[in-house]
């Protein structure tokens, strides 16, 4: 469960957060779209405990051990091994990296290769894979698709989709650029512009192409 | 026996930090690089019928050590940086004194390796004899070296993520380290000199000082520094 209360923060005279509030809960995906500059990072960050907003207050159930983070920044060290990574992550969860999440994500043959040597979707795998290492009851998703293929951005959301899915739903936060990709993971979509949500409720099963109309209108 | 939780986490960093130089050894080698290149350039440079080698020494030995404890620490946390991996440490469930102590343990054994590797080779190039002082002379370096890498651990954090954080760690941390080289230079000499340690006792009580005041400090304000 995740909990947002009237944030507020602004970046000297930039408002990122301006008065945003929303839950999310358990087996629910929340894909926020907006352009570039309109807070969704900082939205991000916020909840997971990176910034601290001057107003409101941001609430993950379970705290910072609940919460798993995967961006267009993989959180890896290069010179480490995959297998290597993933143990020390796991370290600071006080995890052992359970023993089928490398066949899970296809890595299996890569474990004993250092991260330097993988490809960018290998790398988002990885970056996968470390983020579920502690299997956190809620994921916070910041540009995942960013600088994959078509078809590395489909493994992506199969991925993404069978975490959201599995052990009675997690709590999922998705924020992009690219409606395309996002909205197929979506149970809820928000559009944001300026720091305020202008649009927040269920997809309702509306495909990629009206979602994106809709998005195109709100933030016009 | 399981250690304690915050003991685990900074091990875990330490290592983690440890594993990835040994793999890439690109800090090391350029510090001990650094080191003999600056020992030999004394060598040749110094006059030794104006100077005494073992007056000279231990000031060469601290410059020499202090800079090259500079080019190590700028690493600390640029490893940090490369895929955003502090956004990561600074997410998960531990202690932001554990990443400072996890760091400063590396950068320490990091340091001390530099430093055995100078060390011989100043006695060698200025054919000065520390055998028989190794052991009072361990006690200084390694009193001097836990207060400028604690100082520069801190100030690598505090820089990391500006455009000129090598320069800057240069600028910001060299009057901090100005005390514990002073100290140790001065309590090197007469060490060196065949001196006993009750004559160095006072360097020795001010280096300790400075180490657990800034060790101190540090862990006080490392969670402001690494905080957005």
């Amino acid at each position: 469960m995740l909990l947002a209360e009237q944030l507020h923060h602004s970046f000297g005279a930039v408002k990122a957060l301006d008065g945003i509030s929303f839950s999310v809960r358990p087996g629910q995906t929340l894909a926020i779209f907006g352009p570039n500059g309109a807070g969704k990072t900082t939205l991000l960050k916020v909840l997971a405990g990176l910034i601290r907003p001057q107003k409101g207050r941001a609430h993950v159930e379970g705290g910072r051990r609940a919460i798993g983070w995967i961006g267009h920044q993989a959180q890896l060290y290069n010179q480490l091994t995959v297998r290597e990574n993933l143990r020390f992550w796991a370290s600071l969860y006080d995890v052992v990296p359970p023993p089928e999440l490398l066949a899970r994500l296809g890595l299996e043959e890569h474990a004993d290769r250092p991260v330097r040597a993988l490809s960018r979707g290998l790398v988002q795998r990885v970056a996968i894979a470390r983020a579920l290492v502690h299997d956190p009851a809620v994921l916070l998703l910041d540009e995942p698709f960013t600088g994959l293929d078509r078809t590395a951005a489909e493994t992506l959301g199969r991925l993404l989709a069978q975490h959201a899915d599995a052990g009675g739903g997690r709590a999922t936060v998705l924020v992009t650029h690219n409606v395309e990709e996002g909205t197929g993971l979506a149970t809820d979509v928000a559009f944001m512009r300026a720091g305020r949500f202008v649009h927040f409720g269920p997809r309702a099963g509306r495909g990629a192409q009206q979602v994106s109309e809709e998005y195109r209108n709100a933030i016009a | 026996m399981r250690l304690p939780e915050p003991l685990r986490h900074t091990w875990a960093v330490a290592s983690k930090d440890l594993l990835i130089e040994f793999r890439s050894r690109t800090a090391i080698i350029s510090a001990a690089m650094f080191v003999v290149l600056v020992l030999l350039v004394f060598t040749f440079a110094r006059d030794p019928t104006a100077v005494a080698a073992i007056d000279l020494a231990p000031s060469i030995l601290w410059v020499t050590l202090t800079f090259a404890a500079v080019l190590a620490l700028n690493r600390a946390f640029q490893l940090e940086l490369e895929n955003q991996a502090l956004d990561g440490l600074l997410l998960a469930p531990i202690g932001r004194s554990s990443i400072y102590l996890g760091k400063l343990i590396a950068n320490l054994l990091f340091v001390g390796t530099v430093e055995l590797i100078g060390v011989p080779l100043l006695a060698l190039f200025f054919n000065i004899s520390v055998w028989p002082y190794a052991a009072p002379l361990a006690l200084v370096i390694v009193l001097a070296t836990v207060g400028f890498v604690s100082v520069g651990t801190l100030f690598s954090a505090m820089t990391v993520r500006t455009r000129v954080s090598e320069l800057l760690l240069a600028v910001l941390v060299l009057p901090f380290m100005i005390p514990p080289l002073m100290w140790a230079a001065r309590a090197t000499g007469p060490l060196l000199a065949g001196r006993p340690l009750s004559d160095i006792t006072g360097w020795l009580k001010m280096l300790a000082a400075y180490d657990i005041v800034f060790v101190g400090l540090a862990l006080l304000l490392f969670p402001a520094t690494v905080n957005e």
